[in-house]
This record gives C-alpha cells, structure tokens and sequence, in this order.
C-alpha cells in the first residue's frame, strides 16, 4: 500500500527561548492510502497543531510532512495554495460554509476554485450529494437546514475534489449524538467505497471508534496506538476508553 | 484620567475604521474653510469697485450654500458616527460587564467624539488653510486680476466660522451617542457579535418583474425629461424628478435579484473562479442597503449634474462674451415718454416729469454731449431707432408655431408688437460691429435672434415663409434663418428676436425708442477705462441734468458685462465644486464605511476561502470586484440619470447659449475619478488588510 502521509520528525515550537512551548515534539507517523485514521489527545496535547501543519496553515518548525510525495514543509506561496486546493479536503468543527452560498454553491466553489470545467461541476456535486444523502438540500442555504446536514454539506465539499488526503477536525465537535453518528456512517461510507483517506482529530471516543487506527497525542507526543483489525466496533470503542482512562483525568474531564 | 486614557487607546485601535471617517472629515473642515475664506482672498487681490461687489455678491451666496454643506456634513457625521459605534457593542457590554457604569461609557464615547472633533478640526484648518493658497490662484485667474505679490491667505473669520459650525456639529453627534447608550442592554451588548447576519433574500421572479417595472418607470421618467422640459417649474420636471426617484429605488430594490438570475443562466461566469462567491456578497449588501444605493446615486447624479453645469456655464459664458460685445456701450433711450405709463398687467404707473419728457425726444448722443460727454470720446459710434408696428406681433411673426412656443414661453405677450428696425440702422449698425451687412427687397424682411430656445422656433417659421402685413403691403422672409448677431451689447445671447424691414416700410411716428452703441477711443484698456469712468463719473455727480437725462437712458458696457460675466462664471463655479465636492465625499465616504466594515465582518467567509484552498490572487480579485461592483453600481445609474438630467440642465441653461457639454463632461469626470478613485482605492487597500490572515 502507498503512504498517503508521511510525518517524519515533526517539531513545532512556540514562544522565544526563555520561555519556549513545545506543541509537537518530534511526532512520526503514517497514513496509508485508503486508511481512516483518529487522533486523540486533551485540549493542549498538541494534536490541533499537528493537523494545522499537516493541512499547510501552520508551518513546522522542523522535520518533514510528506503528501503524496511531496514535502509540503518546502512548498511556499502560490505552490502550497495550489497545493492545498487539490491534494487536501478540509471539514471543520464550526462547518465553515459560507452563509450567502445554497449548498450547491457551497459544495461548488471548490471546483470553481480549481477552474474545473463549468459543464462537470452540475454531475458531479449531484453524484457526491446522492452519497452524503443531501440531495433534496442542495437548493437550500446553510441557515435552512440542521448541524448534521451541514457537516455533511461541508464534507461533499471536502471530498467533491477527488483530494488525496481529507482532514477533519473535530467534525462531530458540534453535532448532537444523532447527527453525529449519521455524519460517521457517511465518513465509513466514503472510506469504505470510495477509498477516501481520511485524518480525524477528535477528543470522543465514540467518533474515534470509527477510525480503523488511532495516535493518542500528550503533551505533542505520541503516547499510544491502537488498530481495529478485525475488531467490532463497541469492542474498539472499549479499548478506546481504556486507554483513555490511562492518559489520565484530562481526557476524562472532556469526555 | 483613566477614561481619557481609555478614548486614546480606542481611537488607536480603532484606527483601520476611523482612519476613512477621519479622512472625511478632515475634508469636509478643510473644504468649509476654503470656501468661506473667500473674504481675505478677494482683499488680497487688485480688483475693481465692480468686481469687488460681484464678489461680495459670491460671498453672501457661498454663505447660505453653507448652511446647506453644513447640513449635509452633518448627516454624514452623524451617520457614519453611529455606524461606528454600533460597531462596537461588544466592546461596551466588556465594559459594563466589569463593572463600568452607563456614565462611564457615556464619558468615554464623550471624550472620543471631543478627541476627533479637535484634532480633524485642527488637521482639517491646516489642510485648509494651506489648500486656500492654491484658491487663491484660482480666484486671480477667475476674475482676470493680478496677484499683487504673493502673501499668505488667513481668514480668521473663516476660521471661527468653520469652529462654531463643526463644533456645533459635534456637539449633536455627542448628544445623540448619549441616547444610544441610554438604550444599551447588557446582553444585547455581549451578544452583538454573535448575532447572524440576516440574509435578506428576495424571490427572484419577482426581483425579475419589479427590475422590469423599474426600467419602465426610469425610462419614463427620462421620457418626461427630454420632451418639453424647458424650465425648471415646469410640471413634467417635477414628474420626471419623482419619477427618477421612486425608479432609482425600486431599481436597487430588484438589482441584485434580477442580476443574480441573469449571470446564473450563464453558467460559463457564474461557475468561474470566485463569481459566485462575489456575487452572492454583493446580493446580499445591495438587499441590505437599499436606501443608502439609492440615496447615494441620486447624490452622485445631482453631483454630475452641478460640476458639468457649472463647468460648462462657465465655458459658454466666457465664449460668448467676445462675440456678444463688439462695441464698448450701446445706450438705449425711450422716445417721446407718456405723461403716465400703465404696465401692460395694469398693476404699475409711472409718471414722467416734463423735464423727462422733454430729454426723451433728443437723441442720445445729443443728451450725453448736453452733459458734458463729447462725441471725440468715441472713435465711432453709430445711433438708430426703434420701432414698433401695427401688424407685426408674435402672433404673426411666429403664426405656424404659436402652439410650442406658447408652451415653452408661458409669459411670453402674442399680442405685443415686436421690435423692428430699418434695413439702412441694422446695416450702419453691423458695419460698426464688424459684421457682414445685407440687403433686403422691397417686399422682404429679415429677422435677428440668437437665444436658442427662441430661434429654432423663429427659423421655423421663417423656413414655412411665413408672411407679415404692413399697412395692406404683404413681406416675405428674406432667409429661411434668423441673422445671429446683435443689436444691443450683453453678457449672453439674449435678443430674442428684432424684426429688420425696409426702410419705406417704416413711418418715422412709430418710433419707440432709440439706441447708441459706440467705440471708445483708446488703444488700451487702460483708456477705454478712462472713458468709461467719465460716464460713470458724470451719471452719479447729482447735478439735475444729469439726473434727467441717465434716468431715461440705459446702458450696457462691455467692460461691465465682461465683470458681471466673470462674477456670475466664478459664483457658479464655486458653488458647484462647493456643492458638488462636499455630495461627492459624503456619497463616497458612506460607501467607504460599509465597505470597510463589511470586510472586517466578513473575515471568516474570506478565512474559509483560503483554507478550501483560494489563493490571495484570487481572493484579491474577488474582493476587488466586490467593492467595485457596489461603489459603481449607484454611479453607473448615476451617470445614465445624468445623461438625461444634462439634457434638461442644458435647455435650462440655453438661456447663456450653446452649452459645451464636452470639455465639462471631461473635467467633471476627472474630478469624479481624483475623488471617487481616490475613496475606491483607499477602501480596497483598507479591506485587504482587514481580511489578510494574521499569521
């Protein structure tokens, strides 16, 4: 299998050197192609930094992110622009859909934004919205429809790119249980079906539980993995939370 | 101390957002000073006693456009003051949160609007002042007169005047900010910044039909305009303004619905780049917005609309000054006066003195020779007479089109006889002007016109051979157009129409009156000046006779009309950059505000653009069109209502000849561009920088 992602040696500091914070502290890891994989750690464990430099809006301080093959811890400006744009989906706690835009146009700024063939844009957007279950939404506006059918608005967007890796921070963050379950059978859909990779950093075990591998971050190291294998999901689920409880009070308190 | 500590520091915080409103002001204060500092410019220039009193005359006129400037700048301040606070609820309800009491805030926002005021007063004199030196170049130049020797240009009364206004002003927007935070609730307050944007949408077939009804309603109001407008009282002007202005309202109330349709069915656009995104800001800004679009494009059409007036009045009246003046005087005198005299409304009377009526029978130059004025003072001089004649009124001069021009000159006399005069006094009379005689038939006659408005119907009638009868003797035109030149000197083409036939035509008892137009002798103006000031000196010494004789007489010189000219020239163009400068930075600054603010309210849509991967370029560009869709939007109608609205002014203004619309579009256009740019430009650079991700 190809390596989708490659981090080598990530460090990321913050402050100057007499008071100096390190967010990550020399992480490596893989993601394979096709493979859903959770990050899980406290608040302040370093993990929103880690997929801030992963997805090119922060920079490292030092180490190697490798995408696809490219090290994006070299690209700079336009590059890295064109870069994000086509090789990384983002999907976001807060959504992020513009609030002027109907879902259609929402989901169909990304490929406008690539200057993709106006005539394409119509199929595909209606192919991904059949997937995501939002076709009877498409017309409507953001402010119209419910928190579950916005991330999933949100996650159409993401993936209508054909991206080599998609991101998701905290994308059941502000769901209810419901929707947020509706929202992980959609991520296990793509997955599973369209061999999307996908990188999910999440505090819930639960929203975890859907990922086939995870990385426990503390203190922006890593602490601990664990892979799904062949187990089901409530019994990965309790994994999850065992080694929750050993990470210690912090995780718990956020749980 | 601490609150005063606190002002400071918001204000230079506040900078990004005030630094527009700032600017405005600074404007509005430099351009209020400059324009009431006129006193000290004129008393820094060599002007004659006329000219003075034209300027004087400017001063008092530039005084009461004041008050009208200052009413304007007021409601700018007061508007943009509250934007600006709105703006920053969250910030008060912190305040109250820790503790902070109503009146506290209330003196924070106090000491805020006093630091403003002070220093934009104080940058705003200064710019002003130093700006005023510049007027000065052109106040020398309007009024033709030198600049003794350069001297710097302070009007202290100006100054008080402009601190006493904006002070005023001031002092309104403090009052007013108490009231809003009187109103605040805390948890309004906190939750200010919270609260969505509301998304007014509007069905689009119905934005499609009202668009449609707004084009109609425009289109008829233009329609009003452009047939038979000819004075500003005149019904259909009033109609066609109402019209224009419930048209440029329903118009911005559909725009952006109907254009939203419209670049939608073109996919090929729509589906570019940012577009959608673009356009979809601009919709919702234009939905919320209405009124201030609207308000805004009809203050940028009246701004169109008084720059190129007032540019090419100014124009036309210096380029007809040569060609209405080529003599130095034309005197007129009544002939044989009436013991009484009733005006044709029956509501006047006059009685002339013996002495009077006696003076009337002498010819001019006899009279002025009486009292002292030779003839030597004239190196030529030519007198003729005028006549009035049974059988040609208006209503035979102009019978084929008694109709149109009965409406267009509602006040015009049909029945009143018109002025004639021989064949042999016109050509002795254009010999002296340097202009080419004619000859007439026994049978024909001619007539001289050169106001526009009147002459097209004159040419008309003449063209249809409309024929006169004098005495049972029937007179056909000789040309098919109206002689344009002139009888008497003037300041603008105003004769509106003198009826020239053949001298056997013409008994000598229906003579009315005469008239005296003369050469001075002298090379230089300096001489003609002197010769000038004789007839001034002798009409005002008192003594009787002379009293009698200036009192039947009349007279125009050139050298007056060519100072009224300029004093009427320079008054228009003052008030028009007066006026048109101060809509021109309201209507601009407004736009300004709401752009800038939109940007930083905008932050995180532009945050979402960037991370779904737009690069700067492209979000530039997006910007940019935004901003340059909704600040050209209202000037893009504004300049179609001018087109329309120009035509108007110009029949208006045809009373001070052909108007050279051209030269004027060009200068206003570079003035709107300089200003209007200038606003654009500095809110786009603003914007960019509100939106650039803080790294």
């Amino acid at each position: 299998m190809k390596n989708v992602l490659e981090v080598r040696n990530v460090e990321k500091y913050y402050g100057n050197k007499s008071n100096l914070t390190k967010a990550i502290d020399n992480i490596s890891f893989k993601v394979q192609e096709g493979e859903f994989v959770g990050i899980m750690g406290a608040s302040g464990s370093g993990k929103t930094t880690l997929l801030n430099c992963i997805s090119t809006i922060d920079r490292v301080t030092s180490g190697n992110i490798i995408i696809n093959g490219t090290d994006i811890t070299k690209l700079k400006g336009n590059k890295l622009n064109k870069f994000r744009r086509e090789e990384l989906g983002f999907i976001f706690q807060d959504f992020n859909l513009l609030d002027t835009l109907t879902a259609y146009e929402n989901i169909a700024l990304a490929l406008t934004i690539q200057r993709v063939n106006p005539k394409e844009i119509k199929e595909r957007i209606e192919t991904v919205a059949e997937k995501l279950g939002i076709k009877e939404i498409l017309k409507k506006y953001p402010y119209q429809v419910s928190g579950g059918q916005k991330q999933r608005i949100a996650s159409a967007r993401a993936i209508i790119t054909n991206p080599k890796l998609v991101l998701a921070d905290e994308p059941t963050g502000a769901l209810d249980s419901k929707s947020a379950r509706q929202l992980l059978d959609s991520f296990e859909n793509l997955n599973k079906n369209l061999n999307t990779t996908i990188l999910m950093v999440t505090h819930d075990a639960f929203t975890a539980s859907y990922a086939d591998r995870i990385l426990f971050i503390k203190d922006g190291k890593i602490f601990n993995e664990l892979v799904k294998g062949s187990q089901s999901r409530k019994e990965f689920f309790e994994k999850i939370i065992e080694v929750v409880t050993l990470l210690g009070g912090e995780l718990n308190d956020v749980i | 101390m601490m609150s005063f500590k606190l002002a400071f520091k918001n204000m230079k915080k506040n900078m990004k957002d005030y630094v527009i409103y700032f600017i405005t002001l600074v404007l509005g204060v430099a351009i209020f000073y400059i324009f009431n500092s006129m006193d000290e410019q004129q008393a820094a220039l060599d002007l004659s006693t006329s000219k003075q009193q034209i300027i004087e005359l400017m001063i008092q006129v530039l005084g009461m456009v004041s008050v009208f400037v200052t009413l304007v700048l007021g409601f700018l301040i007061v508007y943009a003051n509250n934007f600006l606070i709105k703006r920053r609820k969250k910030e008060f309800g912190l305040y109250m949160l820790l503790g902070m009491g109503r009146r506290n805030i209330s003196v924070i926002l106090l000491l805020e609007t006093l630091l403003i005021g002070i220093f934009s007063l104080a940058v705003g004199l200064i710019v002003g002042i130093f700006a005023s030196q510049l007027m000065s170049i052109l106040v020398a130049k309007l009024f033709e007169a030198d600049m003794e020797e350069y001297r710097f240009i302070f009007s202290q009364s100006a100054m008080i005047k402009t601190i006493i206004y904006f002070a005023g002003i001031y002092l309104i927007v403090m009052i007013l900010n108490l009231f809003t935070v009187a109103k605040y609730k805390l948890i309004d307050l906190l939750n200010a910044g919270k609260k969505n944007e509301k998304v007014i949408l509007r069905n689009p077939v119905i934005s499609v039909i009202i668009f449609i009804i707004s084009i109609a309603v425009l289109g008829y109001a233009y329609y009003f305009a452009i047939t038979g407008v000819t004075s500003p009282i005149a019904d259909k002007f009033m109609t066609a303004i109402g019209l224009g202005v419930v048209g440029t309202f329903i118009f911005f109330y559909s725009l952006s619905g109907f254009a939203l349709k419209l670049v939608q069915a073109s996919k090929k656009i729509y589906l570019k780049d940012l577009n959608m995104f673009v356009l979809r800001q601009t919709n919702s800004k234009i939905n919320t917005t209405v009124f201030s679009m609207s308000i805004i494009c009809l203050l940028l059409f009246f701004t169109i609309c008084i720059f190129s007036s007032a540019i090419s009045l100014n124009n036309s009246l210096n380029a007809q000054l040569k060609e209405m003046n080529p003599a130095d005087i034309t005197i007129t005198k009544p002939y044989n006066l009436p013991e009484t005299y009733t005006s044709s409304n029956g509501r006047d009377t006059f009685n002339y003195t013996d002495e009077q009526r006696a003076d009337s029978l002498v010819p001019i130059m006899e009279s002025l020779e009486k009292v002292g004025f030779d003839k030597s003072n004239f190196s030529d001089y030519v007198e003729i007479s005028e006549y009035l004649v049974n059988g040609v009124t208006a209503k035979e001069t102009l019978g084929p089109v008694l109709e149109g021009i009965s409406r267009d000159f509602p006040a015009l006399e049909l029945d009143y006889p018109e002025n004639v005069i021989k064949l042999s006094d016109y050509n002795k009379l254009q010999k002296l002007y340097g202009r080419p005689e004619i000859s007439l038939k026994d049978d024909e006659y001619a007539v001289v016109c050169n106001y526009d408005a009147m002459k097209s119907y004159r040419d008309t009638s003449l063209s249809m051979g409309t024929k006169l009868t004098i005495e049972g003797k029937e007179y056909k035109p000789a040309f098919s157009e109206c002689i344009n030149t002139v009888i008497s000197i003037s300041t603008q083409a105003m004769e509106t129409g003198t009826i020239i036939l053949p001298d056997k035509a013409i008994k000598e008892e229906w003579k009315y009156n005469m008239l005296l137009s003369g050469i001075y002798k002298g090379q230089t103006d300096e001489e003609k000046q002197a010769i000038e000031n004789k007839i001034v000196d002798i009409s005002s010494n008192g003594e009787a006779v002379n009293n009698v004789v200036f009192e039947n007489m009349s007279a125009f010189t050139k050298i007056t009309n060519y100072e009224s000219s300029v004093g009427i020239s320079a008054t228009v163009t003052f008030i028009g950059l007066y006026l048109g400068i101060t809509f021109l930075i309201s209507s601009a600054a407004i736009l300004a505000l709401k752009e800038l603010s939109d940007s930083s309210d905008n932050k995180e849509r532009y945050k979402v653009l960037r991370r779904i991967g737009a690069d700067e370029k492209m979000i530039n560009k997006a910007l940019f069109k935004q901003i340059a869709i909704f600040f050209m939007l209202p000037l893009f109608l504004a300049i179609i209502h001018s087109i329309f609205g120009m035509k108007v002014a110009s029949i208006i203004l045809s009373v001070f000849g052909k108007q050279d619309i051209f030269s004027s579009i060009i200068m206003t256009a570079v003035l709107m561009v300089a200003i209007y740019g200038g606003y654009f430009l500095a809110t786009y650079y603003g914007s960019k920088n509100i939106i650039k991700e803080e790294n």
